[in-house]
């Protein structure tokens, strides 16, 4: 029975499932680090003993998330060769060295001082420290840089030409680097990261408040995470629609998913909701706004729109995916607009930290970002299918030699393991949010130890200067 | 385009360089991979806590030497991961897994208590287990061969495993143990050190019966091997390998019953350096041993110039900070008495 499933949908849905596991850590730990930055320069600069604790609390929660990143995205580092060997061979000269210079400039920053950053508190000082806690910070940034490149190179191919075994062969690398979706998906994934770490804090924060727990703690996480909502969401959305334009100009076939437009149109209605079948051909059970799907992406009540039917049917992209993941996308960046719109009104009236329905609410809202961030990847991932390399490479022929049985043990084996692992660290990370910041007890490093892990410094010993 | 083709051997430098990175990788990753094979030998959990401590600030960038290693492969020669990653597909699979149950016991096990600490300090030991018996078996496939066919691997699903790769794979958890043993030698006192001196006496002669083992196995298994190491003159250039490493083992040896507390390590990587040449040696200028050289799977000169130039500038950068991370954390690791 197991080799009856098709080769190329196991690899799928492992590298969907692997990457889709990774990416939440990430998208967390972007936003984390420049944050922990953040807290760490106001402490430094205030001299306010709340920062630090807030801190402190945060980088073991950092910690416990970064460490299953790491685990998760050396996964991914060889899922390219052991799931996708023939991708791996026709654009590994363009690729490559994009991954190359990912791990060159951001993994061994980020690896090597988050040592320092979790270990370092009585080995350096101060300023080493906070210089640490913002190098693993830009380093985060600068991954997010090579792998969001890359992503987009995928997405929008140039500076490349096709030679001999159907090898991609790079002729300009700024093209390469610099292509055409990059800027858009960069920057959108890297606000979306920052407003993912926001609702977390936001709704922890919101959790103590409610509870009457660590209350000046609670104020600053709430009223930083408010800040981050009420200025950034709809800057999000800004960029977002921006990104849209850009899709619609390279990957049309993609924005005709995401809209469930089938035929081709002049001021296309937009479908708020409906369920676009692919064997009918149309989107059913439609609700419809008139003429709004062609002012938003053509900017004129009566653009045309493009419609699934002007591609073959094997170049089209499964469209109930694609339209229902933009659907929660858009939706759960919409209650962040509101979110923050709320938070405003509250702050004006000075009732941001005393509401108990605005408290209950940023708690709903805590994994918001995380699951906005994943139906953002499923909208643009799934709708460049059928496409691995859009326009150049298909997917179905860029897997590797593996037989079918293998794909299905391994991906099993992923499945057990990262459900298990992750639930392990969601109880870690609950435990940490439970015991909250501020311990009377100084809690040192990521392990949570009642007494910094004292590295007996031979210097010390001798009587010299300890560090 | 931009081309340092025309006069730099690109594909030379980029072999030299993947192999310097899996070397790091190897020895950076293996002592610490070697600390978790002896974990739960240690006569104490405070011992264990120590010896967690004295790797925790590295670990995850000596993986990251690992990441490199695949990466920096996929980079310069794409046709050699392309092929290399499929026909060794169970194994590579394996060894992650190994390693993220080996990660996360860093993070979770502090956080734990009770039974669920010990759970995280066997996952701990087994994950390293299996990812350094994964590895070697990786490697013991790897010098057998890998079948090719045009652009792909062409083998069946099992190739890697026999008798020779499981070898290998028990030769590379001594190693690692040795290494392991000789760092917790360098960074503990105590009980924990004298436990951790007697583990590296009792696998010292386990690597050398392996190393032997894998040194006579490989001309007898390879014709081109044997021309290559007992021809006249080869013989007398390549003659001081065999011989070094000898020598180390005898000083590792002494120095271990002397109770020196540095050399070791040092002498144990010596070892590990010696015995990487070797192999190094016998399987240039394979990348795919005996279907693709490194000049076959090179990437297109433009793609290796690219990295070459951040890679010349950041490499040595690397190096830096992480020597700078290490003398942060010098010295020896907390004492068991605290808690």
């Amino acid at each position: 029975m197991i080799a009856a499933f098709d080769p190329v949908l196991l690899a799928r849905i492992q590298f969907a499932f692997t990457v889709a596991f990774h990416i939440t850590f990430p998208a967390f730990t972007i936003g984390l680090a420049s944050w922990l930055a953040v807290l760490e320069w106001r402490w430094l600069s205030t001299h306010n003993a709340v920062y630090e604790e807030v801190y402190r609390m945060w980088v073991k929660i950092f910690a416990v998330t970064f460490g299953m990143g790491v685990v998760s995205g050396v996964v991914m580092s060889f899922q390219f060769g052991t799931n996708w060997s023939v991708f791996a061979d026709r654009a590994g000269n363009v690729l490559g060295p994009l991954l190359g210079y990912e791990v060159l400039t951001a993994f061994f920053l980020e690896a090597s001082f988050l040592g320092v950053m979790l270990f370092g508190w009585n080995r350096v000082g101060p300023k080493m420290h906070f210089a640490a806690t913002l190098i693993v910070a830009v380093g985060t940034l600068f991954s997010a840089f090579w792998i969001l490149s890359a992503n987009s190179w995928m997405q929008t191919p140039q500076g490349f030409r096709v030679g001999s075994n159907g090898l991609l062969y790079p002729t300009n690398w700024i093209k390469v680097i610099f292509n055409p979706s990059f800027p858009y998906r960069f920057f959108h994934m890297v606000t979306a990261s920052y407003l993912t770490t926001a609702f977390v804090v936001g709704g922890i924060a919101a959790y103590y408040l409610r509870h009457n727990r660590h209350v000046k703690h609670a104020r600053i996480m709430l009223g930083m995470a408010m800040i981050m909502a009420i200025f950034v969401s709809p800057f999000q959305a800004v960029l977002g629609d921006m990104h849209g334009l850009n899709t619609l100009k390279y990957q049309p076939a993609k924005i005709a998913a995401i809209e469930g437009i089938w035929n081709t149109e002049r001021g296309a209605a937009l479908r708020l909701f409906g369920w676009p079948d692919q064997a009918e051909e149309k989107t059913k059970y439609a609700i419809e706004i008139p003429k709004l799907s062609s002012l938003i992406l053509t900017h004129s009540l009566n653009g045309e729109v493009k419609g699934l039917k002007a591609w073959p049917k094997d170049d089209r992209p499964p469209s109930v995916w694609v339209f229902w993941a933009f659907r929660i996308m858009v939706g759960l960046g919409i209650l962040m607009i509101f979110t923050g719109v709320t938070a405003a009104v509250l702050f004006f009236r000075k009732q941001l930290f005393s509401k108990p329905w605005f408290q209950r609410w940023c708690m709903v809202m805590t994994p918001a970002g995380f699951a906005a961030v994943l139906a953002g990847w499923f909208v643009t991932e799934i709708g460049r299918q059928p496409y691995v390399v859009y326009g150049v490479v298909r997917t179905a022929k860029a897997a590797s030699p593996v037989i079918g049985s293998q794909l299905t043990m391994s991906l099993l084996a992923f499945i057990f393991t990262y459900v298990f692992i992750f639930g392990a660290g969601s109880y870690y990370i609950i435990r940490l949010i439970g015991k909250g910041p501020g311990d009377s007890e100084k809690a040192y490093g990521a392990h949570g130890m009642k007494e910094p892990p004292l590295f007996t410094d031979s210097a010390s010993e001798k009587g010299g200067k300890h560090v | 385009m931009f081309n340092l083709g025309g006069f730099l051997d690109l594909p030379l430098i980029w072999y030299g360089l993947i192999a310097t990175a899996i070397f790091l990788y190897v020895l950076l990753d293996g002592f610490d991979l070697g600390v978790g094979i002896l974990f739960p030998f240690a006569p104490s959990n405070s011992c264990r806590d120590r010896i967690m401590n004295s790797v925790a600030p590295f670990w995850d960038g000596n993986e990251t030497w690992l990441v490199l290693g695949g990466g920096g492969l996929f980079a310069a020669f794409p046709l050699a991961y392309a092929i290399v990653m499929p026909a060794l597909y169970m194994p590579v699979i394996l060894m992650l897994l190994g390693l993220i149950f080996r990660g996360v016991a860093f993070e979770f096990r502090f956080k734990a208590t009770g039974r669920s600490r010990r759970f995280w300090d066997y996952s701990f030991h087994f994950g390293s287990l299996v990812a350094t018996f994964m590895q070697g078996m990786v490697l013991g496939a790897f010098v057998q061969g890998i079948k090719v066919q045009g652009r792909s691997f062409a083998g069946g699903a099992f190739d890697w495993l026999d008798a020779y790769s499981v070898m290998v794979g028990m030769a590379l958890v001594f190693g690692y143990a040795l290494l392991g043993a000789t760092w917790l030698i360098m960074k503990t006192d105590g009980i924990t050190q004298d436990w951790a001196r007697k583990c590296a006496q009792y696998v010292l002669g386990y690597v050398a019966i392996f190393i032997g083992i894998v040194s006579i196995s490989m001309p007898v298994m390879n014709a081109d091997v044997k021309t290559l190491w007992f021809s006249i003159p080869n013989i007398f250039y390549l003659l001081p390998i065999p011989l070094a490493t000898l020598v180390m083992f005898v000083m590792n040896w002494r120095n271990l019953h002397k109770g020196h507390e540095y050399s070791p390590f040092f002498l144990s990587i010596g070892i590990f350096l010696a015995g990487y040449l070797g192999l190094g040696i016998s399987l240039f200028p394979w990348l795919v041993p005996f279907a693709v050289s490194f000049r076959q799977a090179a990437a297109a000169p433009e793609s290796q110039s690219l990295l070459l130039v951040g890679t010349v500038v950041l490499l040595p950068l690397i190096l830096g900070y992480v020597a700078y991370c290490y003398y942060i954390f010098r010295g020896k690791t907390s004492d068991e008495a605290l808690y």
